[in-house]
């Protein structure tokens, strides 16, 4: 009874995989010696952190005065980079919470690390709007809360203090769903783990067990959490970009800022999801379960988020000309033309023209392609909150404190540490964690793994053998030439309850005729051929219970024939003893 | 106080549908199921009825809401009345981002609250595992075993035994 798939479907789960082999391939990074890769990659990242830390501390200690803001430009790369990790944050909740509720089967394969990215995107993004205030200490004057100077309030109808709220609640809310997702497959690392490392897992598995009530349960909070975390990820990024929209600056002030966040941070979000599964799943051997298909679905929501935000960019050069307001034309002219004009053409050629090559399908499924566009596309995200934050600052209405901004190393390194600290936390995350939702990928195995969907599956008779006898099957070399045939009609009706060998399907092009099997007649040979039966050794296979069922479902015409010995003349006719077979035949009864 | 439990265990979960169907027709009372990821179409089976997590849901979101919009209403009408921008006080449309995100954050802290509490799970809380491999690969069909006679144990046992595909029977001390 596996589950109906329509055949166009395409499998997500390579390699013929068992439920614990999905197990044994998922867990077991986290249980061995780190390969030299991951070693690499963690000295990295701890030197990007060391260095940043220590510009960080640099910024701290002698105050903002070290970066290059000045009077006309307040906010420069600590904002732009604020923007582009809190977009980045967004694909980890679009594809636990949206792709759940569209049930896209697909997000099982990469929505743990996902999430994880998205947690991680967020504290590198909280970062900034911290540490930019310059005196950080202070930072806990932004939360409302009863206190001595009155209380004076914190200003509700900010929406600097909005995106407090948001970026806290879409922290918040993110990380409660990514743990609860987490809870069952941490409980199997548990029971495959002994001594200390079971004692953590179990404290941090929560007492699981998977009795059906929890799973009901986790099911039911997964999709009410995905229900809530999908207006609020939509809410983030709209509320980002009230920080400009509600201003009355030119370049800013335009409604159509919300809808084209939210694009944007999807797309970038996408990319870097993209960038690092594309490391993991290779680094890691999990190419089975991150599979070009997975790849190729998220380069089709890069080519459309891409689209849509390059039909903004067009959408906001057509409103400024057309709405005839100087101020606004000249901020758009200044940004392709003026002193920024590189960071202008960086965005333009890197957001709107470099994901239009994921229209042809080859590059959509090429890994080569797909990094390296990923990459381009984050880099072009990264120079349109550039764009639109100093450019637009560094000409105001004010000709005489007109200005030019370019960061000091201070700036660089502070960013330089965002990368080092969500590297180091993702290479923990790698060792200490699943990066694949074992539970859900196991729960889509029967619909989507490769020996039950698409060209190399297996036409299962019926579901209830062991799944040791599917393994064997993998080693069947009759089976490697199998195609699909339509025998699932029938098949899936008459599982359970008939006792039946697995039937071995062979393209029409090896076919039998079983006409030679006393008894069967064209009619009857072409139901059993819908059933999947094309050769003398397939039916001599085959349970007469079953030949019995496909008559029956044929209708009472076919009833009254009996198939008793049809297998045992077929078997006689598969191993070439036909003078056995005729002398039987002639002591047959019309094949009775 | 130690618990007996016999248990199957079954490698598919359409192995373990059919046996608690035939448990269902041997009218025998099941006493729990576990397996490694949730399978669909067996809580009709068991009588479970649907959870009632989104009540938690509702409600927890309502006091979020309630809790922005109130509270945001009685500090800057009440409490220290300040006029930003030329806006009245009580400037509703400028309340709705914070009460939306408040309205979320309640509903997710307090459903999770409900649910991690309901099923009695939390940091450190260690639950009897009937068999390592039911987080991997294997589907449990348990029966509650206390206190029964060598006569009504054999009954489950052979049941057990009795079922299609049946990997392995155990009888087990939590």
């Amino acid at each position: 009874m596996s589950a109906v798939v329509a055949k166009v479907r395409k499998p997500l789960i390579e390699g013929y995989k068992t439920y614990h082999d999905i197990t044994e391939d998922i867990c077991s990074p986290t249980e061995k010696v780190p390969n030299i890769w991951w070693i690499v990659g963690m000295v990295a990242s701890l030197s990007l952190l060391a260095f940043g830390g220590f510009c960080l501390l640099y910024t701290i200690w002698f105050g903002i005065g070290t970066w290059n803001l000045n009077r006309t430009i307040g906010w420069g790369w600590d904002i732009t980079n604020f923007v582009w990790w809190i977009g980045i944050g967004h694909a980890g909740t679009l594809i636990s919470a949206i792709l759940l509720l569209f049930r896209q089967k697909w997000r099982t394969g990469v929505n743990r690390a996902a999430e994880a990215m998205t947690i991680f995107a967020v504290i590198c993004a909280a970062m900034f709007p911290g540490i930019h205030t310059g005196r950080p200490w202070f930072d806990w004057f932004m939360f409302p809360y009863p206190n001595t100077r009155g209380p004076l309030w914190v200003n509700f109808n900010s929406p600097l203090l909005w995106d407090l709220f948001a970026i806290s609640t879409y922290f918040t809310v993110s990380l409660l769903f990514w743990y609860t997702g987490l809870v069952p497959d941490l409980a199997t690392l548990r029971d495959r783990s002994t001594g200390m490392r079971k004692k953590i897992y179990n404290f941090f598995s929560f007492g699981w067990t998977g009795a059906a009530k929890h799973w009901q349960r986790w099911e039911s909070l997964s999709l009410i959490l995905a229900g809530l975390a999908t207006p609020l990820v939509l809410s983030v990024h709209t509320i980002v970009s009230f920080d400009f929209a509600t201003s009355v600056i030119p370049g800013w002030h335009t409604t159509i800022f919300p809808p084209y966040f939210v694009a944007g941070a999807i797309f970038s979000g996408f990319a870097m999801v993209l960038t690092l599964m594309l490391i993991t799943r290779k680094v890691l051997k999990l190419e089975e379960y991150i599979t070009l298909e997975h790849i190729e679905s998220m380069n089709k929501i890069i080519l459309l988020t891409g689209t849509i935000v390059g039909v903004a960019y067009l959408t906001e050069l057509f409103i400024a000309w057309y709405s005839g307001y100087v101020y606004e034309q000249f901020a758009f002219y200044n940004r392709a033309l003026g002193p920024y004009w590189w960071s202008y053409f960086a965005m333009m050629s890197c957001n709107v023209l470099s994901p239009q090559f994921f229209w042809f399908k080859k590059i959509r499924r090429s890994i080569v392609w797909t990094f390296v566009l990923s990459i381009v596309v984050n880099i072009g995200m990264w120079f349109e909150r550039f764009v639109i934050i100093a450019t637009t600052l560094a000409r105001d209405y004010l000709p005489s404190s007109w200005s030019y901004y370019s960061p000091t190393w201070v700036e660089v390194g502070v960013y330089i540490l965002t990368f080092g600290l969500f590297m180091t936390l993702f290479l923990i995350f790698c060792r200490v964690a699943p990066v694949i939702a074992v539970a859900e990928v196991k729960s889509i195995l029967k619909s989507s793994g490769d020996q039950y969907v698409g060209p190399n599956a297996k036409e299962h008779h019926h579901d209830d053998h062991h799944q040791d006898e599917t393994i064997a099957a993998k080693v069947d070399d009759v089976a490697e030439d199998t195609t699909y045939s339509s025998s699932s009609g029938v098949s899936a009706e008459t599982d359970t309850q008939t006792e039946t060998e697995e039937v071995v399907v062979a393209p029409p092009s090896a076919k039998d005729d079983l006409k030679k099997v006393e008894g069967i007649g064209p009619k009857i040979e072409g139901l059993l051929n819908d059933a999947g039966i094309y050769t003398w050794r397939q039916l001599a296979n085959t349970k007469v219970e079953f030949i019995k069922e496909v008559l029956d479902k044929a209708g009472p015409r076919y009833r009254i024939h009996d198939p008793g010995t049809w297998p045992k003349q077929a078997e006689m006719a598969a191993d070439g003893l036909w003078d056995e077979l005729k002398k039987w035949q002639d002591e047959l009864d019309g094949g009775k | 106080m130690a618990k007996d439990i016999i248990f199957g265990l079954y490698n598919d979960e359409e192995h373990l549908m059919a046996a608690v169907d035939k448990a269902n027709e041997a009218g025998l009372d099941i006493w729990n199921v576990y397996t490694p990821f949730p399978v669909h179409g067996l809580d009709p089976k068991l009588g479970l009825s649907e959870s009632r997590l989104h009540i938690a849901g509702f409600v927890f979101g309502m006091m979020g809401t309630l809790t922005a919009f109130l509270g945001m209403t009685w500090i800057f009408t009440r409490d220290w009345p300040i006029i930003f921008g030329g806006k009245p006080y009580w400037s509703v449309p400028a309340f709705i981002p914070i009460t939306f995100e408040l309205t979320v954050l309640f509903a997710s802290i307090g459903m999770v609250v409900v649910f991690y509490t309901v099923c009695g799970l939390g940091p450190g809380v260690t639950n009897p595992v009937l068999d390592d491999r039911i987080t991997d690969d294997k589907f449990c069909l348990a029966f509650d075993a206390n206190g029964l006679s060598d006569s009504e144990l054999d009954k489950y046992r052979d049941f057990l035994n009795g079922t299609r595909h049946i990997a392995e029977v155990h009888l087990k001390s939590i």
